[in-house]
């Protein structure tokens, strides 16, 4: 019954590990063809890699692992795609229902233990609910903000035999979340559009979310305008970084006319983004001077972090053709004059060239090697993973993204280890695509069992390690913020990459000379299969920009010359 | 940061609430949460209060109705406003709930609270605590030679003061059931 709801809904493929819970659906799978299994090697790897499929198609990816331990396996995973609003189904096998509560072998409170970390889960204790159950759980991690849904099965329950109803004879979920925008709302928002002189879009993951024709619409809209767009981490790609409006990604590690843009606006649009803390910076200094707009389908986004003067409940495509409608029924009117003087200050803001680094002929600078990688990969069919760190941010710098749902990264939890079972689930769904985890060495070991997983199931993931032999991320804070005491930050017996590449039956490339790097980097690209790229980077580059935390948009970092004591006492306990 | 009496949005120098947190005005809200009566459904909804640092003031919880399994959570309370707002949409987003109701803002509605109380004594002050709830009209639901039970219905603020009356008069025990409440009128 489970197999049959699976297909139902359209699921090619499913990420997990069998185990004594699971097994009769396990033996379905057997039985059956529609369906393609990924064996993973750990349960968080079969979420992520659930992510990565989600992210990178826009349909639910589906994780089947068993009780207890995979269970709370699953846990991080869960989380991640929670804060990510990543739509994710994860059946959970669960002692039979007569065991439950007795401290049975591999039981645990699995719905209890998740309750937080899902949108919704279930404990479906009589099989006639369960066909039913599914269809519910599908609906809601697909329908308004997506995320994860778990439904735990007893085994007693995946043996019985029950009725099973198909989804469209389902009764019909009361869980309909608000995808049209208020009217009024909108209106509003055209009329301030035609004033603004200094407007901008700051977008976010929702318009991936909300599906391809939401990034039609920001494109369309951006272009008539011409209003400035940035993005968050979450959102690349649903404006191309080559479109004549963008202005780059902002926050935390985002670029300077972008944050500055934002500081300095009079109309902020945000579409389908949530204020986050790595955005902002200090709240009571947050874009002081704007009118801001919000468009969430989330409610509680809404006056959660920061107080808007338009709220817009709604989906962003949805809102968008409405606002674009209003906008142009209502003359299409602009403030050319405020605008030409704001786009010739952010030209201004743009001569700063917040990405330079001090190139070298010795050492490979990390920044040199995504800008190597974004040349010889810019014109490929090209999905990027990455892990989380130093890394993650010069990946979102300096590579570029045209198109939505190219872009998986763990951004809401940070989750080290992401990387690279989310591209061996990008893989999984589209197999002849060239697939790039950009990695750092910590973050990459944390899930690396999964090389298995790439090189058994035949997805040619190529792993691009820049490995400085440290957390990069926490050494920097350590340097800027620590007194340089740099705690428990640096690895002292990493593995040989290229031999464990080997180990594993993949192929291993390693690179310290940056006048081998594009030979090496075609190398990688060339080889038919998963390959392990060690890339020895410099140990102890910085990320800029930065905005201390604590600190406003307008206070950042641009380099190493002025970055000691930038963070006062306040902002260190802000992480 | 000064306690600046901006309204929301109306102000030149800012487009968001600059008022001192710290200075903000605590209210008490009763809200109305109707959700499936589904397993799990109460522990999502003080798991949410836990997770997120909200206050719960009184809880009362039963089904209402039977054949559509729905059941009513009635939650006192305390936040600042922004708090209170932001409660309400984190409440609103849980998959089984179907409604939330802010009873303090939604016009006039009545709360009552029903307890028991244990009160042992002899002489005047048996005496006394049988006049006294007469005058609050609580009912005697158990007497023995040296001991009353009363049971009395009323707002939070009426059954305090009871209390309050009780208490010298030899009251032992106190059970309460937290604050039921409905919208005035049609």
């Amino acid at each position: 019954m489970v197999v049959e709801a699976l297909k139902d809904h359209g699921v090619d493929v499913v990420f997990g590990y069998p185990g004594g819970a699971v097994l009769p659906i396990y033996d379905e799978i057997f039985l059956q063809n529609d369906i393609r299994h990924v064996t993973v090697r750990h349960e968080q790897g079969a979420v992520h890699m659930a992510e990565g499929y989600a992210r990178s198609t826009g349909k639910p990816g589906v994780v089947l692992v068993t009780s207890g331990p995979g269970a709370t396996n699953a846990v991080t995973g869960l989380t991640d795609a929670l804060m990510d609003s990543i739509p994710v189904v994860v059946l959970t096998g669960q002692v039979p229902t007569f065991m439950i509560g007795t401290d049975g072998f591999q039981e645990a409170d699995t719905v209890g233990i998740t309750r937080p970390c899902t949108k919704h889960n279930w404990l479906v204790k009589e099989t006639d609910k369960l066909a039913g159950t599914l269809h519910e759980a599908f609906h809601v991690a697909t329908s308004g903000r997506p995320g994860p849904v778990l439904v735990d099965i007893p085994k007693d329950v995946q043996f019985a035999d029950g009725l099973y109803t198909a989804p469209d004879e389902a009764i019909p979920s009361h869980y309909q979340p608000t995808v049209k925008g208020d009217p009024a709302a909108i209106e509003a928002l055209a009329a301030l559009m035609e004033k603004a002189q200094r407007p901008v879009f700051y977008t976010g993951g929702g318009v991936i979310n909300s599906g391809p024709e939401a990034s039609r619409l920001l494109r369309e809209l951006a272009e008539k305008t011409g209003f400035p767009v940035t993005s968050t981490l979450m959102g690349l790609g649903a404006y191309p970084a080559s479109g004549r409006n963008w202005i780059g990604m902002l926050g935390m590690h985002g670029l300077y006319e972008a944050n500055l843009a934002m500081h300095g606006c009079d109309l902020m649009i945000n579409v389908g983004a949530r204020f986050d803390d790595r955005i902002t910076g200090r709240i009571a200094d947050f874009s002081p001077k704007s009118k801001k707009a919000h468009i969430d389908i989330d409610p509680s986004s809404i006056n959660k972090v920061i107080h808007v003067d338009i709220p817009i409940v709604g989906d962003v495509a949805n809102v968008l053709a409405d606002l674009l409608a209003a906008w142009e029924a209502r003359g299409s009117k602009l403030n050319q004059a405020g605008l030409a003087k704001w786009w010739s200050q952010i030209e201004q803001w743009k001569l700063k060239k917040c990405l330079q680094y001090n190139n070298s002929d010795k050492v490979i600078k990390p920044q040199y090697a995504l800008e190597r990688l974004e040349a010889l990969t810019r014109d490929r069919d090209r999905y990027i993973t990455t892990e989380v760190g130093q890394h993650q941010m010069w990946a979102a710098q300096y590579l570029t993204f045209e198109d939505p749902n190219r872009w998986m990264t763990s951004g809401g939890l940070g989750t080290m280890g992401y990387g690279l079972p989310a591209s061996i689930g990008v893989q999984v769904a589209h197999p002849e695509a060239l697939v790039i985890n950009v990695a750092g060495e910590a973050s990459w070991l944390m899930n690396m069992q999964e090389m298995g997983t790439a090189i058994q199931f035949r997805a040619p993931v190529k792993q691009f390690i820049l490995n400085n032999e440290r957390l990069g991320m926490v050494r920097q804070w350590q340097q800027l913020l620590h007194g340089e005491r740099y705690s428990q930050s640096w690895s002292e017996s990493l593995p040989d990459f290229a031999k464990l590449a080997e180990a594993f039956g993949c192929k291993g490339i390693r690179c310290a000379d940056p006048k081998h790097l594009d030979e090496a980097i075609m190398e990688m690209l060339d080889y038919d299969g998963p390959v392990i790229f060690d890339c020895l980077v410099e140990k102890h580059e910085n990320c800029y920009p930065m905005i201390p935390s604590g600190k406003p948009h307008n206070e950042m970092l641009l380099g190493d010359t002025g970055a000691e004591d930038a963070i006062g006492a306040k902002g260190a306990v802000l992480v | 940061m000064s306690a600046l009496k901006i309204k929301k949005g109306a102000s030149s120098h800012s487009a968001y609430d600059l008022r001192d947190p710290n200075l903000e005005i605590i209210e008490t809200h009763t809200l109305a949460v109707v959700v499936d009566n589904e397993a799990g459904v109460l522990a999502r909804v003080i798991g949410l209060f836990a997770g997120r640092g909200y206050n719960i003031e009184s809880l009362t919880v039963a089904e209402i109705d039977h054949k559509g399994h729905l059941s009513r959570i009635t939650v006192v309370t305390r936040g600042t406003r922004a708090v209170i707002e932001q409660i309400k949409a984190q409440l609103g987003r849980l998959v089984p709930v179907h409604q939330v109701n802010d009873l303090t803002v939604e016009g006039p509605s009545v709360e009552r609270e029903l307890s028991l109380f244990k009160v042992a004594g002899t002489g005047e002050k048996r005496v006394e605590a049988l006049r006294l709830a007469d005058i609050f009209r609580a009912n005697v639901v158990d007497s023995t030679l040296e001991s009353f039970v009363f049971e009395i219905t009323g707002t939070p603020e009426k059954i305090d003061a009871f209390a309050d009356l009780m208490r010298p008069l030899g009251l032992t025990d106190v059970a309460r059931t937290g604050v039921a409440a409905l919208s005035r009128g049609g």
